[in-house]
């Protein structure tokens, strides 16, 4: 196994597909890079079943289905057949443009296991202005009747950002009418397009704190009847997310073209080497790729994480966002309290901006 | 709204529970034991868990499950009936079983 620091390479549990980086929206806040792969360069059908196969053996559970929108692959059904018959749990996550009731119904056949849909706001012509696409609002309410009818178990995810956190507690009455099991309230992390939009998407504290509040009466008020996820959006917490569970630990990426990434936004940084499918195997990746050694475990540290109680429960935060605001991938995540750069975060959160949303374009 | 029910409130004797479409017990070699798969979750399941919910098929009733580990591990009956109504009830908060 590789030489990281611990005797023992955690296996991960989860493989993020993402099958093209096509899609009919717009979103603002989407974490795909500014540099889109394109169509010609997509890894086909019987490569991702290949992929299937070998994450299985490295000990993926289950895989998630995404993109940019999975939909728009025309060989969708086979895909997830093939994501099935290799034995992994499939999770479809999507956004609900593109993707027919037969279609779906195919899908089910296929065995998919799950299906998560996107929803920008539960006012509809909000909803639209942020997807940048008129009638997605009602597209996707269709969307998730028919996930329901086919008995699928749907999760809502609702993303949050200064336009709708307001209305965190009507997003959530929305998902338990479409009849979602779950909802994930998403906060908008900023990477790629969301990196770009940061100063239009940013709430204010006090908005963020009522978010909250709402967060806890709600999971009271619903609980047995629909599951609330979420965390607290990390411009304003204390402590970094524990990202990706850890680089390299817990799960691992793999682009439209075949690039394996510890997580989606790793390209961002530079000087990493990513290998790709095309060339090696996952599980060689998983335990060689330097990407993947790049940050694992924590013999990579720098103080104050390096001594720090939690280095192993947060791994120094988010490797990206350490990059994206330091210019520094190995520093502490910065909006880490202990980190010296905290107050640069807290200054940013005060940034907003009404100016237009840059659209995810291609 | 009905009220809530808690950890602790009494499963039906006549109830069949069963695991809803999109949660699947599976047994993996690579990760070397039991896992309960869930929408966007995992919870590795010890062998005792993993034996309550194989039975969780939807043609047991309640009963006959805690009768059934009753008598498989030589245990009170009692005792397995209320540690497997925490286990389930705990299950069912989170949308994992069907009661």
């Amino acid at each position: 196994m590789a030489s990281n620091g611990s005797s023992t390479l955690s296996r991960p549990l989860g493989l993020l597909a993402e099958l093209t980086h096509r899609c009919p929206l717009g979103c603002p806040y989407c974490s795909n890079p500014l540099a889109l792969e394109p169509r010609e360069q997509e890894l086909d059908a019987a490569t991702w079943a290949r992929v299937f196969y070998e994450a299985v053996a490295l000990g993926v559970l289950q895989v998630h289905l995404s993109g940019g929108e999975p939909a728009a692959r025309r060989d969708l059904v086979d895909i997830t057949t093939a994501a099935r018959v290799a034995g992994l749990y499939t999770n479809l996550i999507t956004s609900g443009i593109g993707l027919t009731a037969k279609r779906l119904a195919e899908l089910r056949n296929a065995g998919l296991d799950h299906v998560q849909v996107s929803i920008q706001d539960s006012n509809p012509k909000s909803a639209d202005h942020i997807a940048g696409y008129d009638g997605a609002f009602t597209r996707k309410c269709e969307l998730a009747n028919e996930v329901v009818r086919l008995k699928l178990p749907l999760t809502v995810n609702a993303v949050m950002h200064r336009a709708n956190i307001e209305r965190i507690g009507e997003m959530v009455d929305l998902a338990l009418l479409m009849g979602a099991g779950r909802v994930e309230i998403a906060h908008v992390q900023y990477y790629g397009w969301g990196l770009k939009n940061r100063a239009m998407l940013m709430p204010e504290r006090a908005q963020v704190e009522r978010a909250i509040a709402t967060v806890e009466e709600l999971r009271k008020r619903y609980q047995g009847r629909i599951v609330i996820d979420a965390v607290v959006p990390d411009y304003f917490a204390r402590y970094p997310k524990p990202c990706v569970g850890g680089w390299g630990r817990r799960s691992l990426n793999v682009t439209p073209t075949g690039r394996v990434l510890p997580c989606h936004a790793a390209e961002s940084i530079p000087g990493l080497e990513f290998w790709s499918v095309r060339e090696r195997s996952l599980t060689d990746i998983w335990e060689y790729s330097p990407a993947f050694n790049a940050f694992r475990g924590t013999s990579w540290m720098k103080e104050p994480c390096a001594s720090c109680a939690r280095r192993e429960q947060d791994f120094g935060g988010c490797r990206c966002q350490a990059f994206a605001l330091l210019g520094d991938a190995a520093a502490t995540d910065p909006v880490c309290h202990l980190s010296p750069h905290r107050a640069q975060v807290s200054a940013l959160a005060l940034v907003q901006d009404d100016a237009p949303y840059f659209y995810r374009r291609v | 709204m009905s009220e809530q029910s808690t950890a602790t409130t009494p499963i039906a004797p006549d109830a069949r529970p069963r695991l809803p479409h999109g949660v699947r017990l599976v047994h993996s070699e690579a990760q070397g034991g039991w896992v309960l798969l869930a929408p966007e979750r995992v919870f590795k399941a010890d062998p005792i868990a993993a034996e309550i919910v194989k039975r969780c098929t939807g043609e047991s009733t309640f009963a006959a499950i805690v009768d059934d580990l009753a008598q498989a591990y030589a245990a009170p009956r009692e005792r397995v009936l209320a540690d497997v109504t925490v286990m389930l009830r705990g299950l069912a908060d989170k949308k994992l079983l069907e009661l």
